[in-house]
This record gives structure tokens, sequence and C-alpha cells, in this order.
């Protein structure tokens, strides 16, 4: 089966005045359609800028300096903004963060809705609105409030509308950035059911980017975990959590408090992410390791393929084609 | 391939940043200090005005209406005095005005708006009407009329002015001073058995401080374009007293007769000063309160 | 919209204080602080003379009756009579004056809003970069220039060293057109007077671009920085992800929601509008409002200048109020 995603060595630059930030630093990644792949890592890892690339709304001063996309068979790497308009919103849609922030204020919800359906497809007002109804209704609004603006609804109802325009035009894949990360438990609780139920029914792919990996694991089929630019280890989710290669994945999954364990001492990860304007020679996450060695410090670690879905960049599992 | 294009790019980036680096953060900077110094250059200028100036201001030293020369470097008014001197000595004019008014406007202000948030009730109430009305009447016209009901003369001038900007400072004295009532630590303070006006003075007083520089500048600024249409008007200062608003409108009689030099230079001078405290105001600004980048 | 008619019902009632307080503070300043017998008799004037003009004011009663009998006489449309020449009513003189300064006005607010938009535009869309800086500057040179200066300046250079276009008046001798609504630009059109409507637009250029360029700056900075604001809104990213057209995104999405504080700042900016426009007609010799006030206030004429203050009162309160509403109109966050 195609894949639906297709990522090949993805470099991202943003060019700044104190120097060049390497964002995303050689990132390869492929996702099949109607997955959920969980994109995680710690704050600028470069899972968000990762996330904006795929649509090409990498903001200057942010390029993509190399690499290539590509979505169902086609290479997008080159497309001009013509060309990726036709597929914002239609084909690949991207949900974010802030609820508060997400909605044109002066627009009713209605307006929201029929300007996106129209704007990808030649039908009436008239129709978009029925439309319109339809697709609140899927995402839990009551559709007599498609009259009211964003500031009469709550951020969890706000976000729900977010769903609702993302998935007007049956989109093949969604990308979610933080997206419940603003919300409260319960109400995050909620909208990933939806988002879940979602997803099945409208057969779509999902990339959902979280620093929470408790959430993630929650909805994920697969995991991604990013690191200072890098994916370090990409696996499905039930082998990440039982197995978890990598080094980071393991100090990162001890790290999350176990509510059965009552005298639990809160471990944590010692040093910081490094200087992405100047990262260094080896393998990034070598200066907070436990176990690096000298080969780690000198060389940058390669993409290991231990089994067909199953890949850790790390010199542990080099040459050693099955888990440890 | 993809190696050999991040190369380049790093490259090119590298330098551009090196270059980049030889100027300050942002050019923005600049403003403030550029402002100080015509500030300082024009305070100089009004100070030391009588060892600078070639003559003297108010008597007829030349034929009227010379052109720039050697012996008037920027040429004689209708009235043959030398224009050169004239706007030299309009700086003590205009920075004594100026200042005169400022302060005043600040010093009620202030007082007014910390008395008027901190007592609150019908008071407050009444006063912040007043306040409000004065602040969104044209202020120019209420100079004028005020000016010419008052009469001539630097004090008369000065309250004129200074009438129009109180509402500034006391309206944003009072907003501070009502949202740091509610705040915690003044309740701390009470606590600890402060009374009202150590409270006000100790603890209110000089989170408002900081906030004042940066309006007494822009204030400035609006002062000296004030001053300079109310003598534009002939409302400011008796005759011959150097005023750069009034020989503008004398010098602009001439003007048909292409004589540009007793308009131009004392407009110009106008608007140096006024650029100046602008450009201090905004520099302050950007620095006390820098935008953050996207 | 229902809750519209509120909000106006609202804002009206809210406004007739501030009316009050407004002519109460002319009243305060004409009356009571300048001393209004010698600002019409200037100094030396003989005892009868004076008694004369307090009664004729009204002066010898307490203050607060002259405010009432004022105010009565406000709420019959009766400014008083004007003190010089033949005693006419103010509110005639004033009805002369006032088309020239609204024509002056509306030419110079739309050559502002036009310039400083558009400028702040750019300086928003190129954020950090060389325009971004240039129109930062422009906007702050342009609020410290003085006006007179300016016109001045553009006098010598296009009036009379280049003698494109005239350096005063309104319009050329003899070339008025018929009388409708008093704009003579629009007066021309609707009488289909060429020779009249090219006049009056040469009058108008110099004039409008004094006040316009001065009053822009503010615009301009207030765009760039409202803009900025909205492009980092999470809706600004989303109209981008779904597709929307770059028009759509910049002036529907974006331009809209950084509009309303511009609004607004239409609305303060108003009472600077006045105040430009008596200084530009002053340096144009432009028959407007702002060459009233100054003409009688040379001639000492009290009631007349007394009844332009309180006119220019009354119109920043209705502008003031007539801003509110479009507020309003426009934001449904604040009927709601």
């Amino acid at each position: 089966m195609k894949n639906l995603l297709t990522i090949k060595d993805l470099r991202v630059y943003y060019y700044l005045r104190e120097g060049t930030v390497r964002a995303v630093d050689g990132v390869n990644f492929f996702m099949k359609r109607g997955e959920t792949v969980g994109l995680v890592g710690e704050s600028g890892s470069g899972k968000s800028t990762l996330g904006l690339s795929i649509l090409k709304l990498v903001a200057s001063p942010g390029k993509i300096v190399s690499g290539k996309i590509l979505f169902n068979g086609n290479d997008i790497t080159g497309w001009n903004e013509k060309k990726m308009r036709l597929i914002r919103g239609s084909r690949i849609s991207m949900v974010f963060q802030d609820p508060m922030t997400s909605l044109n204020p002066l627009m009713r919800i209605e307006e929201h809705l029929v300007e996106t359906i129209r704007t990808h497809q030649k039908i009436s007002k008239a129709e978009a609105k029925k439309k319109a109804s339809l697709l609140l209704n899927e995402v839990g609004i009551p559709p007599e409030r498609s009259g009211d603006y964003p500031h009469q609804f709550s951020g969890g109802m706000r976000q729900r509308i977010g769903i609702a325009l993302a998935i007007a035009l049956n989109p093949d894949l969604l990308i979610a950035d933080e997206f419940t990360s603003s919300l409260d438990v319960i109400v995050q609780f909620q909208i990933l059911s939806l988002m879940k139920k979602l997803k099945a029914s409208h057969r779509m792919g999902l990339i959902f980017i979280s620093h929470d990996i408790s959430l993630v694991s929650e909805i994920a089929d697969r995991i991604a975990l990013m690191y200072a630019g890098q994916i370090v280890e990409f696996a499905p989710a039930d082998v990440f959590f039982s197995e978890h290669l990598h080094p980071y994945s393991e100090g990162l999954l001890n790290s999350v408090p176990n509510i059965e364990l009552s005298d639990q001492k809160l471990s944590y990860i010692p040093g910081m992410p490094p200087d992405l304007v100047h990262p260094p020679e080896g393998c990034r996450f070598y200066p907070r390791c436990p176990y690096g060695e000298d080969i780690c410090k000198r060389k940058e670690p390669p993409l290991v393929q231990i089994e067909k879905e199953y890949m850790v960049k790390c010199f542990r599992y080099d040459g050693k084609k099955s888990r440890t | 391939m993809s190696e050999k294009v991040e190369v380049k790019y790093s490259i090119s980036r590298f330098i551009v940043s090196k270059i980049k680096n030889i100027f300050p953060q942002k050019g923005t900077e600049y403003f403030a200090l550029v402002g100080f110094i015509l500030i300082l250059l024009i305070i100089l200028m009004a100070i030391f005005a009588p060892f600078i100036a070639p003559y003297n201001p108010i008597k007829k030293v030349g034929d009227i209406l010379q052109e720039p020369s050697s012996k008037f470097l920027l040429g004689t008014d209708g009235l043959g005095r030398d224009v050169l001197s004239r706007i030299i000595f309009g700086a003590r004019t205009a920075i004594l005005v100026t200042l005169l008014a400022v302060s005043i406007s600040l010093s009620f202000g202030v007082l007014l708006g910390l008395l008027s948030g901190y007592t609150g009730g019908k008071f407050d109430t009444v006063f912040s009407l007043v306040m409000d009305a004065v602040y969104s009447f044209p202020g120019l016209i209420l100079a004028i009329v005020l000016a010419a009901m008052l009469g001539p003369g630097i004090l008369n001038t000065a309250v004129a002015i200074a009438v129009i900007y109180t509402p500034t400072y006391f309206r944003m004295v009072r907003g501070l001073v009502l949202s740091l009532k509610e705040s915690l630590f003044v309740e701390a303070a009470r606590a600890i058995g402060a009374n009202d006006r150590t409270i006000v003075f100790k603890y209110i007083f000089p989170n408002v401080i900081s906030s004042i520089p940066i309006v007494l500048s822009l204030n400035a600024a609006d002062a000296v374009l004030t001053l300079a249409a109310l003598s534009f008007l002939g409302l400011g200062l008796p005759a011959p007293t150097p005023d750069w608003g009034f020989d503008l409108r004398a010098g602009h009689a001439y003007l048909a007769s292409k004589i540009w030099w007793p308009s131009t230079f004392p407009g110009l001078m106008i608007v140096i000063l006024t650029l100046g405290f602008s450009l201090l105001g905004e520099g302050l600004n950007e620095i006390l309160n820098p935008e953050l980048r996207r | 919209m229902a809750s519209l008619r509120v909000y106006v019902i609202r804002r009206v009632l809210l406004a007739i204080p501030m009316i009050f307080i407004l002519l109460g503070i002319v009243f305060f300043i004409m009356r009571v602080v300048g001393d209004p017998v010698s600002a019409i008799l200037g100094g030396h004037a003989p005892q009868e003379q004076i008694e004369q003009i307090k009664e004729q004011l009204g002066l010898n009663k307490p203050v607060l009756f002259q405010f009432f009998d004022y105010l009565g006489q406000l709420l019959r449309g009766d400014l008083g009579r004007s003190l010089i020449w033949g005693q006419r009513p103010v509110i005639s003189e004033i009805w002369d004056h006032f088309p020239a300064t609204l024509e002056l006005s509306i030419c110079a607010f739309l050559v502002s809003i036009l310039v400083g938009i558009f400028t702040g535009i750019i300086a928003a869309t190129n954020f950090g970069r060389f325009f971004d800086h240039a129109f930062r500057l422009y906007g702050i040179i342009t609020y410290g220039l003085f006006i007179p200066w300016i016109g001045i300046m553009l006098q010598l250079i296009f009036g009379v060293y280049l003698g494109l276009l005239p350096i005063g008046g309104r319009i050329g001798t003899l070339m008025e057109p018929e009388t409708i609504t008093g704009l003579y630009v629009l007066d021309s059109l609707l009488t289909l007077n060429m020779e009249s409507l090219i006049s009056a637009i040469k009058h108008l250029i110099l004039p409008s671009l004094t006040l316009g360029i001065y009053l822009s700056g503010i615009y301009t900075r207030l765009t760039r920085t409202h803009l900025i604001e909205v492009f980092s809104k999470d809706f600004i990213k989303s109209a981008w992800a779904r597709g929307l057209p770059k028009r759509a995104v910049i002036y529907k999405h974006a331009l809209k929601n950084a509009f309303i504080p511009i609004l607004t700042m239409m609305g303060l900016q108003f009472a600077l509008l006045l105040v430009g426009a008596v200084l530009t007609e002053i340096t144009f010799s432009w028959p407007g409002m702002g060459t009233l006030l100054f003409e009688r206030i040379t001639y000492r004429d009290f009631t007349t200048v007394q009844g332009i203050i309180v006119f220019f009162a009354l119109i920043v309160i209705t502008v003031s109020l007539l801003v509110d509403v479009i507020y309003a109109y426009v934001d449904p966050r604040i009927r709601y």
C-alpha cells in the first residue's frame, strides 16, 4: 500500500540575526492512510516546524532548505503557493493550539465554514450552509448556534469548531499541533474521543503533535519521538512503550510519574537540549545520555532499522537487526 | 546535493550575520540617542545664546529682507533683523515655555491623578469627567481660547498649554493608581499598618514614575507644536521677543516674492526640536518596551 | 440588531452629561477665567461702554444664571449675535464658513488614511526589514512636523518656484460654482461647471496634502502595530492552512481585525483633524472655521468666538458618538 506521506531527509532552518537555527535537521518519516502518528518532543524539538513544513507554512525567516515531501505519491516539495493552496484545507488540514485566537472574532462560525467550503468547491452559499450545519452536528455543536460569534463559545467548543473546519472537505491527512494543550483534562479527553471517532469515519490520517507523551499514548498507532530537530525513535505505539530503545525514550518514560507507585521520587533527564544554532557534531543526545560512548560524541548516529516499521537513531543498535 | 546547498546557505548567512553584528540589534535604538542629542544642542543654543548669536535679535541690523550672505548667514527679516540671531534666541523662548508648560501639567496632572484615584467616590467621578472632557476636546482650540482670554506673556502662554496636557497625566496616573489600589501588595502594606499617605507615596508612586519619561517626551514634543501654533496666531508672546512661530508667520507674507528665508529657518527649528522630543520618546519606548519578534 | 439599538441609546444618554460639562468648561473659560469685557474692549474703555457691554451680554447676572440662559439659547438654536459689523447671527457666520472646513477636512482625512493605512500595510508585511524601519520613521517624523511649516514649504516648492498650484484661497476669483451644498467640488460636479471644478481641485491639493500627510503618520504606526499583532494570531495561521487566497487573508481576516483600533483612533484623531484644519486654513487663507475663529479673536468678537467653540464642542461629541456606534456595529464583542 502506498504511503500517505513520506518525508525524506527534510531540513528546515530559520535564518535569524543571532544565527541559523536548524529546527528540523534531517528528518525521515512516513505514514500510511488512516494511521495516527504521535509526533512527540519537548519545546524546541522541531515538531511544530515539521508539521508546518508539510503544508509549506513555515514563515520567513524560516525556509525549507533541502529534502523531499511526498504526499499521496506526489512530490510536493517544489510546489508553489498556488498549487499548495489547492491542497491546504482540502487534502491536508491543520489545527492549532490556542482556542482563544484560532477563530476570526469578527466572523460568525457559519461564515468560517462556508468560506472554507466555497474556497475549494464551487457550490452555492445555501448548499454550503447546509453542509456547515451537518459538520457542526458531527463535532457536537448544536447547528442552531451557527450564527454565533467565536467569543460566545468555550475553549473546548472552539476547538471543536476548528475540527469542523478542518474536516469540512474530507482531507486525507489532519495535522493537530498541540491541539489539546490549552484545554483542561476533561475537555482534552472529550476532544480526543471526538478525533478518534472522526478519524475512523472519515478515514483520515492524523499526525498528533504534542509534548505530552501520556496523552499521545491514548490515540497514536505509531510514535515518532523528536529531539533537537531529528527523529530519534519511530515505532508502533505498543512496541514503543514496551521497548523504548532510544536512551531519550527511556528517560522520558521513566520520568512520567506512575500513580500506582506510592513512594516515587520524581526522576528526570539531567542537562538541557542542545543549541540548535550550533548543534554538536555527533549524537545530539550524547551530553545527556547515560550510555554515551566515544563514537557518539564524534559521529552522528545512523537511523537504524530494527524491524520493518521500527527505527532508532542510536549507535547502540547499529548493526543489530533485531531488538537486544 | 543537499549538503552542498546547505553549505552554501551557511556561508552566505554567516557573512551577513557578522555584518549585522556591527550595528546594534535594532536600528530603532538609535532613535533615543539622536533625539537626545538634538534636544541637548538646542538647550545649549538657548543657554549660550548671547555668546553664539552674531547680532542683537531685536534690533534692526541691516537692510530688510536681505538674502542669506556671509554677513547675515540666514538673511534678514522684514524688520531688518538677523534671522540667525533670532532663531538662536528663539531657542530660549521655546525651551523656557515648553519646560514651564510641561512641568505645570506634570505636577498638577500627577498630583490630581494620585489624589483622585486614591480617594475615589464623587470627587473622583467629577474630576474624571472634567478631565475626560478637556482631553477629548481639540487641544489647540482650547489653548487658543485660553491664551486669548489670558493675554500674552510667558506664564500665561505656558498655562494655556499646560491645561490641555494635564488630563494626559491625570488619566495615566489615575489608571495606575486604580489598578494598584486593588493589587495585593497594597493590601499587604495595609496589613502591616501603613497609613494612607505612606501607601500612596511609598508604594504606588514608584510604580507610576517609570511610565512617565516616555509620556513626558512626547508631551514636550506636542507642547513645542502648540506653542508654535499659538505664536503663529499671534497669541503667544509679546512682539519683539524672538519666537519661532511668530517669525514663521511674519515671514509668510513675503513668500510670493520668493523670499523664503524668514519663514523656512524658524520653521525648521520648530521641526528639529519637536523631532528631538519625539525621537527621544519613541526611542525610550523601544528600549523600555521592546517589540517582540514574531 | 436589537443589541445595536440598545447600545446606541445607551451611548447617546452617556453623551448628554459630557455635553454639559464641555459647555460648562467653555463657559467657565470665557466668562470666568478671562475677562470678556476687556477681551472685547481691550483695556482702557470708558465706564459707560463697559456697562453697556455688560448689559448686552448679561454679564451682570450671577454666572450660573448666565450659564442656564445660554443653554436655553442653545436649545433654541441661537448662538447669539456677532459683536461686529452687521451683528449677524453667529449661526449664519458659522454656516457660511463651515462647508469650506468640511471640504478640506474630508479631503485631508482621505489622504491621511489612504497614505497611512497603505504605508502601514507595507511596513507590517516587511517586518524587521527596510520598509518597516523606513515607514516607522515616517510615522514619527510626520507627527512632529509643524503644519504651517509643511504648508509653507509646499507653497514655496509647488506654488512659488514651480508655479504649478495656487498658494492660497479656495477657488479662483469669481469662479465659485452655484451653491448647493457649499462644497465646491460637489457643487461644480452637480452643476457641470468644469472650470470651477478644476479650480476648486487645484486649490484643494496643497492644503489637503499638508494636513493629510501630517495626520497620516499616526495611521501608519497604528496599522503597522495592529497588523503585526493580528498576523501572529492563530486564526491567520488557520486561514493560510485552509488554503484561503492571499487577498482574503490580508484584507478580510487580518486588516478587518486590525481595523477596529484604527477606527477608534480615527474618532480620537478627529479632534486633531479640527486643530490641524485651523492651522492649515490660516496658512492657505482658506475661508473656513479656522480662519473665522482667528479673525474674530483678532477683532475681539467675543460672542462669535464663543459660538465657534461651542460648535466645535458639539461636533466633537457627535463624531465621538458616531465612531462608537460604528465600532459597536463592526465588533460584535461589544454588543453581546
